[in-house]
């Protein structure tokens, strides 16, 4: 259906050029033209060139729009761990050569941004993304065109494809020892707050699971549109319900209305904390002192201490534009392109399906500043440590807990007893 | 008992942010006509005032006093600006300024975006705000009282400037009959512009309050403004007290359906009421038929 009405809008686009436009873009329109001829059964021949000295490589981010107070720091640190290859010498011996695309936070344009990187300036992969709903707008168009694509944000798991890779936590890697934390603290009374969308929903539906294993009473669930900052209504069903700890899945600007409304109804860290999955050290500073004390779920933070995280820090903080502190989205933003790096040098080659089938070898690993990552060539997600962080006074996180060792990716949490086969099914399918 | 006390607490705190928001609009959209969607971003320059009062006022108890008329001639300065150079080639064409506001708009969030952190700045807020008041059993955090009186203030300084002040009965006699108030004497244009500057002042005053309520970042504007706007049209255009009562019963209305359903729904359900209030009543609560306008 989509390939049909795809096709009728490039006949029709097709008709209104005139022949002066045919005639100027005569140069590309061989490779236009054969696309539009070809049978459309079967992926269409790669139009990636790589003869040259350089590499072409598209970066995906909404650099206006809602979401560019999260995406416009992964363009730039995306930028700098391109700068950082090709000052020692590139992939394979080809530099970088990024092609940089604004998603404007609107889902469609993702999808047309990625259509325009893979078939007219032909990048051998794309890197970016940030909402759930940018990378499902992505993943039909890398599939279809059998590109590649590369997202660096923890999401709510159940997925999987050929043609993505995940470098940020899927739900066994965030959510989970978010949990073994909570159990490990004695919490018995748990609230869920979020915003309300896919991720939020899902996490929320896999705590209650795993909750109920755990024996910790959920005691209420609230949500609120991801574009609404104030939360006192919320605060106060949360403060007449009693918990001893807060689960927050609320994401972007609202987690600093909730934060404030939170304190202001003289709920403390001390007395009733909240563990968070989508504050880092980017977002803390905004919240100012009220953020102190409570608690945050994440693979990477910038007070690890691991052999090669000072250096990281350290570039960031000398790069232009740098927002001066490192955080997790950051980080697998970083470790997407040198995993890139490592499959196309692994593969020996920028071609998609000798990518695919090198990372099938379940060889590939980074020295990440967050550790040792080893990329799972099944289901396209990475090893990673699972760490809890506390905020302290300078929006640093002090390391609270961390797993014993680097958990695998289990995107559909296939090895959790209590997570049954009919509720993953409803998931996915819910997900679309 | 808190069931019906908070909700009917926070939700007064709500209505009187929006409120805040909506009082500028009242007067440039209410009063003058201009479909000014760049006014969420008036705000968002009035919240990040606040934030720079704060880095050469450390004390927040001091800062956001002072912050307040501060953001309050800087939104107001803004607004002056964008009449002078762009609105004032455009009245009584509402959806070319409707389309070039937008437009402003974006310009303005973008600008935000690359001055400023990405994902915002901190506004502290003042230590005499800490802490709750017990009211029927219910800990109504003070902050919310905070948001009230200062929409208190804002109306009672707004209705006695036009009632009471030269220049409102100038601003008055203007939106009553254009020809008639130039034909006695009355500079419109000088009543148009100061009546731009007061708007969007208001709009920096309200961008204070929300900056001690959610996020001050470049997005923060956006959120307000379609509120804003439909609690003027519902209080009926050119009439104070029906925005009051319009911005208060919004407020109310989404914190007992927050409270009795899901955030979510509650803004569906409260702006549904809206909706159907227009339908039924377009002219919205208050007719400008009425000689007085606070």
């Amino acid at each position: 259906m989509s390939t049909t009405s795809k096709r009728l809008r490039m006949l029709m686009a097709t008709g209104a050029v005139g022949t002066t436009l045919a005639l100027v873009l005569a140069g590309c329109g061989a490779r236009a033209g054969d696309e539009a001829a070809g049978s459309g059964t079967s992926a269409k021949p790669s139009c990636v060139d790589t003869s040259g000295s350089t590499v072409k490589l598209g970066f995906l981010n909404s650099l206006t729009g809602g979401m560019a107070i999260s995406e416009k720091t992964v363009s730039n640190v995306l930028h700098m761990a391109a700068d950082e290859i090709n000052a020692g010498g590139g992939i394979l011996g080809k530099k970088i050569e990024y092609v940089q695309e604004d998603g404007a936070t609107d889902w469609p344009t993702f999808a047309e941004k990625t259509e325009k990187l893979l078939t007219q300036d032909c990048v051998a992969a794309i890197f970016g993304g940030w909402t759930s709903s940018s990378r499902k707008a992505v993943k039909p168009v890398v599939e279809k065109n059998n590109g590649l694509f590369f997202y660096p944000v923890q999401y709510e798991g159940l997925e999987s494809s050929p043609n993505i890779y995940y470098t940020g936590a899927t739900t066994n890697q965030q959510i989970i020892p978010a949990m073994d934390f909570l159990a490990s603290k004695g919490v018995k009374r748990l609230f869920l707050a979020g915003s309300d969308y896919v991720f939020p929903r899902t996490a929320n539906a896999i705590i209650k699971l795993y909750a109920a294993k755990l024996g910790i009473e959920i005691v209420g669930e609230e949500y609120v549109p991801l574009d609404k900052d104030d939360w006192t209504s919320q605060v106060a069903k949360i403060v007449a319900a009693k918990p001893d700890f807060i689960f927050n899945t609320i994401n972007g600007s609202s987690n600093v209305g909730f934060i404030k409304a939170y304190y202001d109804a003289g709920l403390t860290a001390a007395t009733t904390p909240i563990i968070s999955v989508s504050i880092a050290e980017e977002e803390a500073p905004a919240m100012g002192h009220e953020v102190t004390g409570h608690y945050a779920s994440w693979n990477y933070f910038q007070s690890l201490k691991t052999d090669t995280n000072p250096k990281f820090i350290e570039s960031w903080k000398a790069y232009p534009n740098s927002s001066g502190v490192t955080s997790d989205p950051m980080e697998a933003a970083y470790i997407s392109l040198y995993l890139y790096k490592a499959l196309v040098e692994a593969a020996g080659s920028f071609d998609v399906d000798a990518v695919n089938a090198a990372a099938k070898k379940n060889t590939i690993t980074f020295d990440a500043p967050e550790g040792k990552v080893t990329l799972d060539g099944e289901n396209h997600h990475i090893s990673k440590p699972g760490h809890i962080g506390q905020i302290n006074a300078n929006n640093q996180f002090d390391i609270a807990w961390a797993s014993d060792k680097f958990i695998e990716p289990d995107p559909y949490l296939e090895g959790y007893d209590w997570f049954p086969a009919d509720i993953r099914k409803q998931l996915v399918d819910a997900a679309g | 008992m808190d069931a019906l006390i908070a909700p009917l607490l926070n939700g007064s705190a709500q209505g009187a942010l929006l409120l805040l928001a909506a009082l500028g609009l009242s007067l440039t959209f209410g009063q003058m006509g201009v479909i000014n969607m760049a006014h969420g971003e008036f705000l968002m320059i009035g919240a990040f005032a606040a934030y720079l009062v704060q880095q050469v006022i450390a004390a927040s108890n001091l800062s956001i006093p002072v912050a307040l008329p501060v953001a309050f001639v800087v939104a107001g300065l803004f607004g002056l600006l964008l009449e002078v150079t762009i609105i004032q080639w455009m009245y009584r064409r509402p959806l070319d300024t409707l389309l070039v506001t937008v437009g402003v708009s974006l310009i303005l969030q973008q600008a935000a975006l690359h001055i400023f952190p990405s994902q915002g700045v901190p506004v502290e807020k003042p230590g005499w705000l800490d802490g709750q008041l017990n009211i029927l059993g219910y800990e109504w955090p003070l902050r919310q009282l905070f948001t009230i009186l200062l929409a208190a203030v804002c109306v009672a300084a707004l209705a006695a400037w036009l009632k009471y002040t030269s220049f409102g009965r100038r601003i008055r006699a203007t939106v009553h009959n254009r020809d008639l108030a130039e034909t006695s004497g009355i500079s419109t244009r000088t009543v148009d512009r100061l009546t731009f500057f007061a708007g969007s002042g208001l709009a920096g005053v309200a961008g204070v309050a929300a900056s001690l309520i959610g996020g001050t970042n470049s997005q923060m504007g956006a959120q307000y403004i379609i509120p804003a706007f439909l609690v003027v049209a519902a209080g009926g255009i050119g009439q104070l007290k029906g925005t009051i009562l319009a911005a208060w019963a919004v407020g109310v209305a989404l914190s007992y359906f927050a409270y009795w359903t899901t955030g979510s729904l509650a803004q569906v359900l409260a702006f549904i009421l809206v909706i159907v209030f227009l339908q039924i009543r377009p002219q919205g609560l208050f007719t400008v038929r009425t000689r007085s306008l606070a």
